[in-house]
């Protein structure tokens, strides 16, 4: 099963190259990984998407837990969260299927961020479900590219903000 | 043109096994000598390229191999041939002697330390005091209670101990930076105070990564202080340089470089916090040099403040009656304790808790010493090597009470049938350790010594009648047995006679291999902190320079390391450290010309190829005299008592190299992967009773 595990750290050099030394030390697998600062200069927000059964997430959970420069970590399954994957796609778009791969693209809510004479680069947010099925939607005309983030989650505020 | 080709398709090629394609690989590849030291999880590889390149003639050191018949053929000849044409009596190196400081020497140094804290904890508001780093340092050790340093020199940590000339902290030198960590690693096991050692740049600092994976593995509080290259030359690939943090960060329980002078002092602080609260370990600092000659302001300590690193303060009082009222409730109970016992000085605890519930306890090999061997109550020790009466008791239990044990596979043998009839309670500070292996039926997290605290208020007295005679019985019928009527020294025998005349009072410090599991069979440990060894890392070489750390720590007490002839081949050279120091470690060498362990597994598992396990082995007693140690060499058994009892009598480091029978197993066993009930060896046991 997918976790979403979301992880405050200190904004030191090192702590990256400290939870994949990890990952790869005690044999988890790592989904996807995403670095980035948060409000506070700090600390950083980690978010990490593991794939493994309950016993084996709850260990990477406390594993993480147990890095000094980790302050929180918090594993998302079973709470309702907003999660969001950042694509961009270069699609082969000859002009006359351009029609076509617009209305496509409007389907998607995604957006046209470059053109050229082949090629339209597409920027595709949402779920990772979404992203997955643009591509096999992009797939038939020709994908030359593919960029993602990874994810990045959040609860929501309705259900699961206990704290 | 016409091409036809005829015949059958080929043949899929053979099924080959992985040592073989490795070897077969390497062969390929034009390797034809191949350099290494063997041990379990390489001994398939060993086995092929016994196979392979004894085909090729290629083998080195042991050209022939071995097969069953020449093995049993060899006998001990080569052993009963000493070098001819060497000094056979002792060689004194050293006359004076000087192994504690003496009264006015320690006030002196209490003075100096004294006006160190005070300076630095309450510098005077008005004119800033201003110092190097390297003087930072020394006085923030000394403001942490560090008396004892080891370490080796380098260019990078020259500043450094500039200042430690002039420090009230006695420095021990090593002959290699991993004697070093490991004096570092024993002196903390033998007081239960911060380790520190102290190493250069680069190789100074790689040479203690064996040190410090074996602190790592047995939550060992040590400090490493490493010196690095500037700042400006970091990355650059500078003379020395190498990537210190990132090589031990999976080896460390926290390290850090320090980047920024003015953070000198707090991050040392913090390493001491670190290592020696909550499940403790090794943490290293990496200082470049331009750190050690900064001139800073000097600051009043800050309270130490980690968001990432919270120890745990409380103990859950609900998983305390939970785990009360399973104890209280069970027929037939079994505390299962480790090292956690003894780092937390939790063993008066535990055994006023096994009298008070009435529950027999079985220790792990760190454990050892947690409950007096002594005891009615002592299972001794479980596992691969453990008692029967322990395996069988673990295995037949309804409740298994873990305290401060991680249920290693050394332990456990085939997790699947661990203790399979049991709850189980499990008591540990490290959340991580608690269901890592086998789920917990009640896990509490706390540390030892306060959990066993609350759970004495709750559990109460039960007889179990049942469960102790049938413990009785196994203990009757499968206690520790060796042929003691052997006409060969019996390594068992060398032990017990250690044993017997020390009055099982001596700190026992020992290697890695067969010697090790004898020594935790056969010597009885009484008190926590008296077996030094390396457990989880396993780490050969460990012996000597850990009882020069426990002699450092232990003055005037009697510190022996029973070792194996290839661990103290691997780490011998700190004899020197021994004699120059005047630390009288006594080393008896169970020799068997063997990687003795290995051995054992190639007999019983390799069909008795002694693929590279055989050593040539230097005369141990010449050896000892040329460092300036006393060596004494034991070929038949009745010299064993006198050579024993003249090494308690020596107040020189002391090397007693045993020739001991050389095929001796280590029984019972339980080959790995196999259930704890299932050992090898039991028949033994009763053939001999």
């Amino acid at each position: 099963m997918k976790h979403i595990l979301s992880a405050l750290v200190l904004n030191r050099p090192g702590v990256l190259a400290h939870v994949a030394g990890m990952f790869a030390a005690r044999a988890f697998n790592i989904d996807s990984l995403t670095v980035g600062r948060t409000d506070d200069p700090e600390l950083s927000r980690m978010t990490i998407v593991v794939i493994g059964d309950d016993r084996v997430v709850e260990q990477v959970r406390k594993q993480l837990a147990k890095i000094v420069s980790i302050v929180k970590v918090q594993d998302f399954a079973g709470q309702d969260v907003v999660a969001r994957d950042l694509m961009l796609v270069s699609v082969s778009a000859p002009p006359e299927k351009r029609p076509e791969i617009l209305a496509l693209i409007e389907m998607f809510n995604a957006k046209v961020v470059d053109i050229g004479p082949k090629f339209v680069m597409v920027e595709v947010c949402g779920p990772e479900t979404k992203i997955e099925a643009f591509i096999d939607a992009a797939r038939s005309y020709g994908i030359r590219n593919v960029v993602r983030t990874g994810t990045v989650a959040m609860a929501r505020y309705s259900r699961s903000q206990s704290e | 043109m016409n091409l036809s080709i005829s015949g059958p398709p080929a043949a899929p090629p053979p099924p080959m096994t992985g040592n073989l394609v490795i070897v077969k690989t390497l062969l390929a590849l034009g390797v034809d000598t191949v350099f290494g030291y063997i041990g379990a999880s390489v001994m398939p590889l060993f086995d092929a390229i016994t196979t392979v390149y004894k085909r090729q003639s290629k083998c080195s050191g042991n050209s022939d191999g071995y097969n069953s018949s020449q093995i049993n053929n060899s006998g001990s000849s080569e052993f009963n041939s000493p070098v001819s044409g060497l000094p056979s009596e002792p060689v004194y190196g050293i006359v004076e002697f000087r192994n504690e400081l003496t009264t006015t020497e320690n006030s002196i140094i209490e003075d100096i330390r004294r006006q160190r804290m005070t300076e630095t904890n309450a510098p005077s508001p008005a004119k800033p005091i201003r110092k190097p780093g390297s003087q930072i340092i020394v006085d923030t050790l000394v403001e942490q209670g560090v008396e004892v340093m080891f370490g080796y020199l380098g260019g990078v940590v020259l500043p450094l101990f500039d200042k430690l000339y002039d420090a009230p902290i006695r420095f021990i030198i090593p002959r290699h930076e991993q004697g070093g960590c490991h004096m570092a690693d024993a002196y903390a096991r033998a007081t239960g105070k911060v380790g520190v050692v102290v190493a250069t740049s680069g190789p100074g600092a790689t040479n203690l990564t064996t040190g410090l994976a074996t602190a790592m593995m047995d939550s060992i509080p040590l400090v490493a202080i490493t010196g690095q290259v500037r700042t400006d030359l970091i990355g650059n690939d500078a003379f020395q340089e190498a990537d210190t943090t990132g090589i031990t960060r999976p080896i460390t329980k926290h390290n850090s470089i320090v980047k920024d002078p003015n953070r000198l002092a707090q991050t040392i602080r913090e390493a001491f916090y670190i290592a020696s609260t909550g499940r403790p370990g090794p943490v290293l600092v990496d200082i470049p040099v331009d750190m050690q000659v900064a001139e800073i302001e000097v600051k009043p300590a800050e309270p130490v403040n980690l968001p990432g690193y919270k120890v745990r303060s409380r103990v859950h009082n609900r998983q305390i009656s939970l785990a009360a009222e399973a104890i209280n409730a069970s027929q037939k109970p079994i505390l299962y304790v480790g090292g956690g016992i003894i780092i937390a000085n939790a063993a008066a605890e535990l055994s006023e808790l096994a009298h008070k519930a009435n529950i027999p306890v079985t220790m792990t090999l760190l454990g050892l010493g947690s409950i007096d061997q002594g005891s009615e109550l002592s299972l001794d020790m479980l596992g691969m090597h453990g008692s029967a009466y322990a395996n069988f008791a673990v295995q037949e239990c309804d409740l298994l009470i873990a305290v401060g044990a991680r249920f290693d596979d050394r332990v456990t043998g085939k997790l699947k049938t661990f203790a399979s009839k049991a709850k189980i309670i499990h008591i540990d500070i490290d959340p991580a350790s608690i269901a890592k292996n086998l789920p917990a039926d009640i896990p509490v997290v706390g540390d030892a010594k306060e959990t066993l605290v609350e759970l004495l208020r709750e559990v109460q007295h039960r007889d179990r009648p049942e469960w102790f005679a049938q413990i009785a019985e196994w203990k009757k019928k499968y206690p520790f047995r060796y042929d003691k009527r052997a006409h060969a020294i019996k390594p068992q025998f060398v032990i017990e006679e250690i044993l017997r005349q020390t009055n099982g009072e001596a700190t026992i410090v020992t290697g890695v291999g067969q010697h090790q599991m004898w020594t935790a069979q056969f010597y009885r440990f009484k008190r926590p902190r008296q077996f030094i060894t390396s457990g989880g890392l396993g780490t050969m070489g460990f012996g000597l320079p850990a009882a020069i750390g426990a002699q450092v720590a232990l003055p005037g007490q009697t510190v022996i390391d029973i070792d194996g002839d290839s661990s103290f081949n691997m780490t011998m050279n700190e004899l020197c450290t021994a004699v120059q120091y005047e630390l009288p470690v006594k080393v008896c060498i169970i020799n068997n010309g063997y990687m003795g362990m290995v051995r054992q597994w190639q007999q019983l598992f390799y069909g008795k190829r002694y693929s590279c396990s055989s050593l040539k082995n230097p005369d141990f007693a010449t050896v000892a005299r040329a460092f300036g140690a006393v060596g004494m060499t034991v070929t038949e058994k009745k010299g064993v008592a006198d050579a024993v009892a003249a090494m308690l009598a020596e107040t020189h480091p002391c090397v007693v190299d045993f020739h001991v029978d050389r095929e001796e197993n280590v029984w019972p066993m339980v080959p790995a992967g196999k259930s704890l009930h299932e050992m090898n060896g039991l028949d033994i046991f009763e053939s001999m009773a």
